[in-house]
């Protein structure tokens, strides 16, 4: 098999599974809240009443959104720059 | 992974510090062991590194309505072994406590345990399974790198379970809000890692030489 279908193949599936997601979800007005602080919402069913007992380094600030995303952002590409320098140098000349 | 900062009670902080530590060490030396070693491997184990750091700041939605990411252990779990895995995980985690308030300090213990310990060696383990009944590494690894995600957070629902309700109910709660929204994504960094194994099987495949002798090792500490 063509390596080369293998990666397009799994890139288009990878984009269609995202976007019929966003579009379903679209589709059922979904707000995709992060599944990490619905936790948060679990907790105060099981649990009610819990209160969290220390709020970290910078007590209630919260970064801004923007602010937030860029971070976000930042670590993404320092793994994406890694991983593409790596390929780069992995490529064997044809 | 990521339990936010101060939902843990700080006995279960404590608790899952002390059984996360000795794996984080135990993985710095070997890290550093290895670099000073094999330095052909430096911008392997960078790789592995990269990829956990890529993977797990892409929020990804998912079609239960709430979005999370991918943790992208299982790759650096099949290559190092589970030790080295809590280590990379350890920065990375580092990184999102202190920088983004995304997960915690007081937690972090928990969330290496999770994500650097508990879900690399399910990953590992489904590795050497697959590669005991079939020659084919790409889909090994990608049933590594979906079984190393989903565990990920099955471990976390239950950490939070130990810690508040302690019943059946609220262990399928926590499953429901985590593990659920998970395995699409899982699928998702499965196809991924299949992709990227077989571009290491066609441009560099002596990776993978190595990476069983080191496997063997690391599934020591699997079975224990």
């Amino acid at each position: 098999m063509n390596s080369k279908m293998v990666y397009i193949a799994g890139f288009a599936i990878i984009a269609i599974l995202v976007l019929a997601t966003l579009a379903y979800g679209a589709s059922q007005g979904f707000e995709f809240g992060g599944a990490d602080d619905g936790a948060e919402g679990v907790v105060e069913e099981v649990d009610p009443g819990y209160e969290p007992w220390w709020n970290g380094i910078f007590g209630d600030y919260e970064l801004p959104g923007e602010t937030e995303s860029l971070l976000f952002a930042l670590q993404a590409a320092i793994g994406a720059i890694i991983i593409g320098f790596f390929i780069g140098r992995a490529t064997r000349k044809a | 992974m990521h339990i936010m900062e101060g939902f843990l009670d700080p006995i279960w902080c404590a608790v899952w510090f002390v059984l996360a530590i000795p794996f984080v060490a135990f993985g710095a030396k070997k890290v550093i062991e290895l670099m000073r070693e094999h330095p052909e491997h430096k911008m392997t184990i960078a790789l592995a590194g990269a990829f956990i750091f890529l993977l797990s700041s892409l929020k990804i939605p998912s079609v239960t309505g709430s979005s999370s990411h991918p943790t992208g252990t299982g790759f650096s779990a099949v290559l190092y072994g589970i030790c080295a895995t809590s280590f990379l995980a350890t920065i990375v985690l580092i990184f999102q406590a202190i920088l983004l308030a995304h997960g915690g300090l007081t937690t972090l213990g928990a969330n290496i345990f999770s994500m650097g310990i508990a879900g690399p060696a399910a990953g590992l383990g489904v590795w050497l399974l697959l590669r005991k009944a079939t020659n084919n590494i790409p889909v090994s690894m990608f049933f590594a790198a979906l079984v190393a995600d989903l565990f990920t957070y099955v471990v976390t629902a239950f950490q939070m379970t130990l810690n508040h309700g302690q019943s059946v109910t609220a262990f399928v709660d926590f499953m429901t809000n985590y593990a659920i929204t998970q395995i699409p994504l899982s699928i998702v960094e499965g196809i991924l890692f299949f992709m990227f194994a077989m571009f290491l099987l066609n441009n560099k495949p002596e990776i993978f030489d190595i990476a069983a002798g080191l496997g063997k090792k690391g599934s020591k500490g699997a079975s224990a």
